[in-house]
């Protein structure tokens, strides 16, 4: 149990997490068909997967590009998350519900 | 040894709380379990270097973007029920179609080492500052991006307020040309009034 918490910490472990991180908000988007609030919440976890990704890149890399793009993923994803939730209260001013299986208007 | 198990206590943090996010029923748990995911994954950015980043997740999105969460789902006052039967149906197709893409990248890790321990056996970067580096780079080399992101930060701010801005009728308001365009006519009337017959 020591010897395993010895090893030293390589860029394998946080692609790992980063990729379990990503697992778990794309299982996200699937599993929930209650609200649209779930899959927004969804998106912002797949968008921390790819972030941790990024920066142990830029870490073990000794590259800091890779910490300005995880700045522009930041970016986009706070306007995403505006613009998402902007739609959704529209969405629910004009029908009433966010529920997924309510919204079928295209018959998609 | 203290590095290794905190990131693995953070990890686990990390990994729970998203776990949290997926599964709970009501949005607001799912607001603060992913608050909890942020803040720890926050720290695991510490361990990387990346303090700004760290510090950028925080206020952003504990202190900006999850509270706009927060606020929307108290807004929309959404009744929380009990959907068993529509939650297992899709709950076997949503675990295949995951682990497929964790299996993916999970081999992808496997598949060559050599690339990845090289990365993990140069020497880390030297910076004073992170904040300063950061800088240093974001302000020469990604100066065009770096505009464009002011942009897209711009396009979301208008494009929210003209979506949920609405005119209710019934509701009076200040309008500042009609007020401006007010002659002195429209609105004085000069009556001569008679001896002993105004009232």
């Amino acid at each position: 149990m020591i010897e395993f918490f010895n090893l030293p910490i390589l860029i394998n472990h946080y692609l790992i997490l980063s990729s379990l991180i990503f697992f778990l908000g794309v299982t996200g988007i699937f599993l929930n068909r209650k609200n649209v609030i779930s899959i927004l919440m969804s998106i912002e976890l797949i968008l921390l997967g790819v972030n941790i990704n990024f920066i142990a890149f830029s870490y073990f890399s000794s590259d800091l590009t890779g910490q300005i793009f995880s700045l522009f993923i930041l970016t986009v994803a706070a306007a995403e998350a505006a613009i998402g939730l902007a739609i959704l209260v529209v969405y629910f001013r004009n029908k009433g519900s966010i529920d997924v299986k309510d919204i079928n208007v295209l018959k998609g | 040894m203290y590095y290794s198990m905190l990131f693995y206590i953070f990890s686990f943090f990390v990994i729970a709380s998203s776990i949290g996010v997926i599964t709970s029923k009501n949005p607001i748990y799912c607001v603060l379990y992913l608050i909890l995911a942020f803040i720890n994954s926050a720290i695991l950015f510490l361990f990387l270097n990346a303090e700004f980043l760290a510090m950028l997740l925080i206020v952003v999105y504990v202190g900006a973007v999850a509270v706009l969460f927060l606020f929307v789902v108290m807004m929309l006052n959404i009744n929380i029920e009990e959907k068993k039967s529509k939650f297992l149906k899709f709950k076997p197709l949503s675990i295949i179609l995951g682990s497929i893409i964790l299996v993916e990248f999970l081999y992808f890790l496997t598949i060559d080492n050599s690339t990845l321990e090289k990365l993990s056996n140069t020497t880390n970067l030297e910076q004073k500052n992170n904040t300063i580096s950061l800088g240093n780079i974001l302000y020469t080399d990604f100066a065009l991006l770096f505009q464009m992101c002011g942009v897209i930060l711009l396009v979301a701010m208008i494009g929210a307020i003209v979506l949920t801005l609405r005119k209710r009728p019934g509701v009076k308001k200040q309008i500042i040309k009609n007020q401006v365009d007010t002659k002195k006519e429209d609105v004085i009337e000069v009556v001569s009034v008679k001896n002993n017959e105004g009232t």
